[in-house]
């Protein structure tokens, strides 16, 4: 099974970035392979507004069942969740740490979509 | 670190008042100014620009004169009333991109049959990471007219995080936008606390019951206090009363005060000028405020 | 006139754009002034579509609503082929394709694009609300207000409707909302006058000099209007004499009109004796901008 984890960084040393649409990449990791690539998420970083969503798109194209990340938008949520993908929610952690912590049932899972994009 | 971003709802309740004083009253702290449509707090900051950066967001469309073949389709195509004929006859007439009308969607630009629109990046915006009597400051302009102000300021509050951590600062004062739209969400969310800067008005009791709710909804520790309190003692006193109801922190009462205009025409914070009835009552709002966070 | 659109100059509407770069100047206190002390057919428009707050001071009964959509795509799965070509020119990541698209109408923005190049003809169009217009009087003085449902992010479109309820004759005021942004441009856009209201202070006159830029490059003509004004030898005159901008009228920094702004009560309710100064300054706005049209 394949996740995917919102990064700063290219490796699994690096840091889990907190924003899940504007995050710099993701680390795609397969946890019975235990190997890993990189998805280049730049294009929707600086997007002007729906990041979250394509984002999102494109952790599903890769086939991913689980997120890690540490907010995760309304749209892109419910997007996820649909798709049966569930949000768990990690910061100020590395990406092998939070790895780790998945494995060991230690993540809080995100039941709703914690911070909403254009609330008025 | 720690992050306080002073808001209001309605405009011109004395936001930027207060986020100056307490510039002015932390220690080692770091100012964001995300109020990037019309930014005050560089006023009596004055802060001095080490860098900065230009800030470009979505797209622009540009007719090409000399490849246009006067056809019309854009003018057909465009839904946001921003393509202009000058001229009567198409074929003959000049037609042109009212950039301030121009949406940025692109559907002049795919659906142009000979291809004469540019599509450009566009140009909203610079923002700065400056020096100021007080500590680093990280702020922002909107270029005139432009949109799309939540992505600068979440460009500010990235910034401001950063060179805190890189000076060791351990407070960031953010002065806040007013409204409850897009920019403000992207002020408050993730914030330690946020302080509510009230007027005793009915408009502005109502727009602090919707700026309340918004906290509340992020889950973001409230403060409130109201400015010009003498004005109306009745909603001052509401205003208390609603703080408390809804579970947050009632910081204090400024009285209106002429001296904070005087020290402001002076380019300092009231605090600065040490002058005044506010004076007082802004350090006690600043000190409640440092015991909640 | 070079700034009305050709439908306005064919009936013999004037329009005058109430704005302020700063929030809580005194903008809808001046609108709703102006309005109460115009002896022409007047109509007030609330542009503020994200706080209208017109309608606590002017407290107009309200004769009708309008409900206010705008178009967002929907798929014919039967026509679609999943070429994502939709998707691809999307500007606003409003389509998001994982073998079929899916619309997202809180980031679309209705520039009918996806519609339109859809090789299939699979996309459709269907209404979406965004707001309700309000529609009434208070005497004599029309007025519209929008109000911007919640969650909706597009409020030009709602301004844009505001503004389509305009009357052909008379005085139209506008309130517009705080800002410079697009929600400001819309608002302002194709007015034949600017009135800016502004207060003394060195935070009135920086935002104001952002809402100037703005205008000139929407090369309407404009004039400023000083509330809560001490004196006449203030950072405002100055800067008005030194760029010659009509300074049209003072409005005294005054506890009570304070007061009884907090309480909901209108500006001529407390000093009724202003309206000579109302009344010869919006004579002064037509005047400028008959001149400015007649360049």
């Amino acid at each position: 099974m394949k996740i995917a984890l919102s990064t700063s960084g290219h490796c699994l040393g690096s840091p889990v970035e907190s924003r899940f649409g504007r995050a710099s990449r993701f680390i795609i990791y397969d946890l019975e392979k235990e190997i890993f690539e990189v998805l280049d998420n730049k294009v929707n970083m600086n997007a002007p507004q729906g990041a979250g969503v394509q984002a999102a798109a494109n952790v599903l194209i890769a086939e991913v069942k689980v997120v890690i990340t540490g907010h995760c938008g309304p749209k892109a949520f419910n997007l996820l969740k649909n798709a049966g993908v569930s949000v768990y929610l990690a910061e100020g952690i590395s990406v092998s740490e939070a790895i780790k912590l998945y494995q060991s049932n230690s993540l809080k899972k995100q039941e709703s979509a914690d911070v909403d994009g254009h609330w008025q | 670190m720690k992050e306080i971003v002073v808001i209001s709802g309605k405009g011109g309740t004395g936001k930027t008042t207060i986020a100056a004083s307490f510039a002015a009253l932390a220690e080692n702290a770091v100012m964001a100014d995300c109020d990037v449509d019309a930014s005050d707090l560089h006023l009596i900051l004055r802060p001095v620009i080490k860098t900065g950066n230009r800030f470009f967001c979505g797209h622009e469309a540009e007719i090409r004169k000399n490849d246009c073949i006067s056809c019309g389709a854009c003018l057909a195509n465009c839904r946001f009333e921003a393509v202009k004929m000058n001229g009567d006859v198409a074929g003959e007439a000049e037609f042109s991109i009212d950039a301030s009308a121009c949406d940025g969607c692109g559907a002049c630009v795919y659906l142009c049959p000979v291809k004469a629109i540019d599509f450009h990046s566009r140009y909203c915006g610079e923002w700065f990471v400056s020096d100021t009597r007080f500590g680093p400051m990280v702020h922002a302009v909107l270029a005139p007219g432009a949109e799309n102000s939540g992505k600068l300021v979440n460009l500010v509050r990235m910034n401001a995080k950063k060179t805190a951590e890189e000076t060791g600062g351990n407070i960031i004062i953010t002065d806040g936008p007013p409204g409850i739209g897009c920019p403000v969400i992207s002020s408050v969310t993730g914030a330690d606390a946020v302080l509510a800067v009230a007027e005793p008005t009915l408009s502005g009791l109502h727009d602090l019951r919707r700026i309340m709710e918004l906290a509340r909804h992020f889950g973001i520790r409230t403060l409130v206090c109201v400015n010009r309190s003498d004005m109306n003692t009745g909603i001052s006193e509401e205003i208390e009363k609603l703080s408390a109801e809804s579970g947050a922190v009632f910081a204090g009462r400024i009285p209106y005060d002429d001296e904070i205009n005087r020290a402001h025409d002076g380019g300092i914070s009231i605090i600065e000028h040490g002058k005044g009835e506010s004076v007082g009552r802004i350090r006690e709002v600043w000190n409640e405020t440092r015991r909640n966070i | 006139m070079s700034t009305g659109t050709g439908s306005k100059t064919a009936g013999k509407i004037f329009t005058v754009a109430v704005a302020s770069g700063k929030g809580g100047t005194g903008k809808t206190t001046v609108a709703i002034s102006m309005a109460l002390c115009a002896e022409t057919d007047v109509q007030l428009l609330d542009c503020d579509v994200e706080e209208p707050n017109a309608h606590i001071l002017l407290k107009p009964s309200i004769q009708g609503n309008e409900h206010v959509s705008m178009p967002v795509p929907f798929l014919d799965e039967a026509k679609c082929t999943g070429c994502g070509k939709c998707s691809g020119i999307c500007a606003f990541n409003a389509i998001v394709f994982l073998k079929k698209p899916l619309f997202l109408p809180d980031l679309c923005h209705s520039c009918g694009l996806c519609m339109k190049v859809c090789p299939g003809k699979a996309i459709m169009e269907k209404p979406r609300h965004i707001g309700i217009l309000e529609i009434g009087a208070k005497g004599d003085v029309g007025f519209v207000s929008g109000c911007l449902d919640i969650g909706i992010a597009s409020s030009p479109a709602l301004i844009r409707a505001v503004r389509k309820q305009s009357k052909n004759a008379g005085l139209e005021i506008i309130d517009c909302p705080p800002g410079t942004a697009c929600s400001f441009v819309t608002s302002v856009k194709d007015s034949d006058f600017v009135l800016l209201v502004t207060e003394p202070t060195r935070f009135g006159l920086h935002d104001m000099t952002l809402a100037i830029k703005v205008i000139k490059q929407l090369k309407l003509p404009f004039g400023v209007l000083v509330n809560k004004s001490i004196s006449d030898d203030d950072c405002i005159g100055k800067y008005c004499s030194s760029e010659k901008i009509p300074l049209l009228m003072r409005i005294p920094d005054d506890r009570s009109i304070a007061e009884a702004y907090s309480r909901g009560v209108d500006l001529m309710e407390v000093k009724p004796e202003l309206k000579d100064g109302f009344l010869k300054m919006i004579d002064a706005v037509r005047a400028i901008a008959e001149e400015d049209g007649g360049k």
